[in-house]
């Protein structure tokens, strides 16, 4: 058992150990080497090219986020504008005492992990569908993708109507009702709803992840006698890592922010309403810039944090950073 | 635009940009003002004879200006999010603004519609309806010109129920002799979480003599009469009358679910009649209105009114003919219009006299009844938070408990005043 497992896992360590060797001697190298007068020279035209979109792109993120962080410190509600005041953290505690904002909370957690967990699932599985389909590649891959394609505002409201007693084909399928006005079944819609829109984007993703997994070495595994499951878990799944952890961030993230779904299907009635929507809700029905920013910050702050935990503890290679350093 | 004899770039680059910035620009400087008539940009929701109407009052206006009907989305909540973004961003391209009676304070409180005064007020205020009227002011001042009202009536079988019941009780008790007897006998209204459910309660609490907030809209009373209508509303969502779909019903729904033969009570808007005759006229036949019931017998209900107001955006290049414009739109002889063509019942009392108006309300004594002694929304700027938590509150009406639901209602009504509130 230990000698048949021995080249594949051997090979992985291998790769493992190259890799960072190579990133340590990176790091030396940039550590060390005083740069020239035309290195610099050409460093400093870098800049000078990067500048534009560099300000850019502090003008279109950087400034709207400090602005909310602004406007989360204030009492500013436009209904009231004489009423504009400073209140410090008041705003925060409002919202982070709120048994509304810890529900929505919730239920952007639930979707999240649950969304992701099945998209990850499935998709792996469609990945491995689409890598090894030798008739119409193109055509299969085509077809996958299409949910994906789809408008999701569009999607959502297709999926409302299939859901809505008289109009639609499926709202009968589980007993007569209307399974958007009970909690638990529209939360299960809103996830069905956004799994199949995603899926295929984290196939895609995968796919790609797959593509990195040479032959040579699956064919070595098979040598040697490991099964299609010890292929699968002790070759396939090391080599995919990087591939699978990026996909696992891009769908949390995008998972995290969820809106659009539970806009059309619910608008967030029967507690179904994740922190997006309550943000939304707030800040552009309720016209309270104050309380709005104070959603819209703790979000960005959850996202980053998400991130965070992804790069610094899973050692997601954020995009282009690996490539760099090979460099 | 730019000259092909031009050769630097950096002006051909500023032409260009000139070009955009005027092509994103509100349409409202393009048309019109270099001919000495200012177009006077009318937002207002899709009403059938509205575009009429409109003709109507620039042909009157002999060239002075022209109202051009900007049509806004169907959803009242994307009608207000439309104005109300573009207002916070002080948009100078709206100009006569089509307003539901709920958000004339919270655009009087903005700063973002004009307060009418001298001869415009006074002939705002003549002849109309005090309770339409009274949506249209905000702190003593008037702030728009009621357009048009509306209010719900109970419509019932005349084939199974003989007497028209006068209170929810006595209503829910013939409902449940029908069901006895095998007959359809529901009551079917909308329990949605959304405006109408609010509407339903603010009916009932103003027909239980109590109070959501004090008279200056400033703070939350909630009295024993809005505990007796969270009492009644419950007790209607659990005496097993309500459709099914209750919880979940809209207006429409509701009209629907009655036209299919289901129900022998129905509380809804006028529209429901029109819609019926079409589409089933032999139900239609045994179908009659009443005054909408009450919670005491012996104090008659107070109805909830709907409607829309027109106010004069703070922002309008133009307010003097925007004023023309909004008082020409309302006036009786448009009123007319609106009514017999776009099924809106008028806010002018004379307009109801009109024999025009038989035809097309043959219920307008039971509509002008209600209208004499209706019942308004809390008229605060803070309006549409407080109906996001009421309606959050309230939903499933079967799971209120008049006692914990009114606390709690007291609780996020008072923080949706202060803006401390979070909605839901």
């Amino acid at each position: 058992m230990s000698g048949q497992s021995g080249t594949p896992l051997g090979a992985e360590l291998a790769i493992e150990e190259t890799e960072r060797a190579e990133r340590a001697e990176g790091r030396r190298r940039r550590r060390r080497a005083p740069l020239s007068e035309g290195r610099r020279a050409e460093r400093r035209l870098g800049w000078l090219l990067c500048a534009p979109a560099a300000i850019v792109m502090v003008a279109v993120t950087a400034y709207p986020i400090l602005y909310s962080v602004w406007l989360s410190l204030q009492r500013f509600d436009l209904k009231f504008p004489d009423q504009r005041e400073f209140v410090g953290l008041e705003n925060y505690v409002t919202v982070l005492t709120n048994e509304y904002w810890w529900t929505a909370f919730g239920v952007t957690l639930l979707i999240t992990v649950v969304t992701v967990a099945v998209e990850l699932a499935l998709g792996m599985g469609l990945a491995i569908v689409m890598h090894r389909t030798l008739v119409g590649r193109g055509l299969v891959r085509t077809a996958a993708l299409i949910p994906y394609g789809i408008v999701t505002v569009v999607a959502a409201f297709s999926w409302r109507y299939a859901w809505t007693p008289g109009t639609g084909y499926l709202a009968n399928v589980f007993g007569d009702g209307a399974p958007l006005t009970d909690r638990a079944a529209s939360l299960a819609i809103i996830m069905l709803a956004e799994i199949w829109k995603t899926t295929p984007f984290m196939a895609l993703l995968l796919m790609a992840g797959l593509a990195l997994v040479p032959d040579d070495l699956m064919k070595a595994a098979s040598t040697d006698g490991a099964t299609a499951w010890q292929r699968f878990t002790k070759v396939m799944l090391p080599v995919m890592k990087p591939a699978i952890l990026v996909a696992l961030l891009f769908r949390t993230l995008d998972a995290f922010r969820v809106f659009d779904n539970i806009y059309v299907l619910t608008a967030g009635s029967n507690q179904t309403s994740s922190v997006s929507m309550l943000a939304y809700n707030n800040l552009i029905r309720g016209l309270n810039l104050g309380i709005g920013s104070t959603m819209s910050v703790l979000i960005f702050l959850a996202v980053a944090i998400i991130a965070f935990i992804f790069v610094k503890l899973f050692g997601t290679a954020a995009p282009g950073s690996s490539d760099e350093e090979k460099r | 635009m730019s000259s092909p004899g031009s050769s630097r770039p950096r002006r051909a680059r500023t032409v260009a940009a000139a070009a955009t910035l005027a092509l994103l620009a509100p349409t409202a400087c393009g048309s019109g003002e270099e001919s000495g008539s200012p177009t006077i940009n009318l937002y207002y929701p899709p009403e059938q004879s509205m575009q009429e109407v409109v003709d109507a009052c620039n042909a009157q206006a002999q060239g002075r200006y022209r109202i051009a009907y900007r049509v806004l989305p169907r959803q009242a909540d994307d009608q207000r999010v439309q104005m109300v973004r573009r207002l916070a961003a002080e948009d100078t391209g709206m100009d006569v603004l089509g307003v539901d009676v709920t958000w004339t304070q919270e655009f009087a409180s903005a700063d973002w519609i004009r307060e009418w005064t001298g001869e415009d007020a006074q002939e705002a205020q003549r002849g109309t309806l005090a309770g339409p009227l009274e949506t249209a002011r905000y702190q003593g001042k008037l702030y728009a010109a009621p357009k048009h009202t509306n209010v719900q009536l109970l419509w019932y079988r005349t084939d199974l129920v003989p007497q028209p019941p006068k209170t929810w009780d006595e209503m829910i008790a013939q409902a449940q002799q029908l069901k006895g007897q095998g007959k359809p006998y529901r009551v079917i209204t909308m329990g949605a979480q959304y405006e109408g459910l609010v509407v339903l309660w603010n009916t009932m609490v103003a027909s239980a003599g109590g109070q959501i907030l004090n008279t200056e809209g400033t703070k939350v009373v909630l009295d024993d009469g809005a505990v007796k209508a969270l009492e009644q509303l419950k007790q209607l969502a659990t005496s097993g009358v309500t459709s099914p779909s209750f919880a979940n019903a809209t207006e429409d729904p509701a009209r629907l679910e009655f036209q299919s033969g289901n129900g022998a009570f129905q509380l809804n808007w006028p529209f429901v009649y029109p819609a019926l005759q079409e589409a089933d006229p032999e139900l239609a036949a045994k179908v009659k209105w009443a005054r909408y019931p009450g919670v005491d017998e012996n104090t008659p209900s107070r109805a909830t009114i709907g409607g829309s107001n027109l106010a004069v955006s703070a922002f309008s290049r133009h307010p003097a003919e925007s004023f023309e414009a909004a008082k020409c739109l309302r006036n009786a002889e448009n009123q007319k219009i609106s009514a017999v063509k776009g099924g809106t019942p008028p806010t002018l009392e004379s307009v109801y006299a009109d024999p025009e108006m038989d035809e097309a309300y043959p219920m307008k004594e039971t509509i002008l009844a209600e209208l004499k002694d209706a019942a308004t929304r809390p008229l605060t700027p803070a309006y549409q938070n407080i109906s996001t938590v009421i309606s959050a509150e309230l939903s499933p009406p079967s799971a209120i408990e008049p006692d914990r639901t009114a606390k709690d209602l007291r609780r996020s009504i008072a923080d949706a005043l202060e803006s401390k509130g979070v909605l839901p």
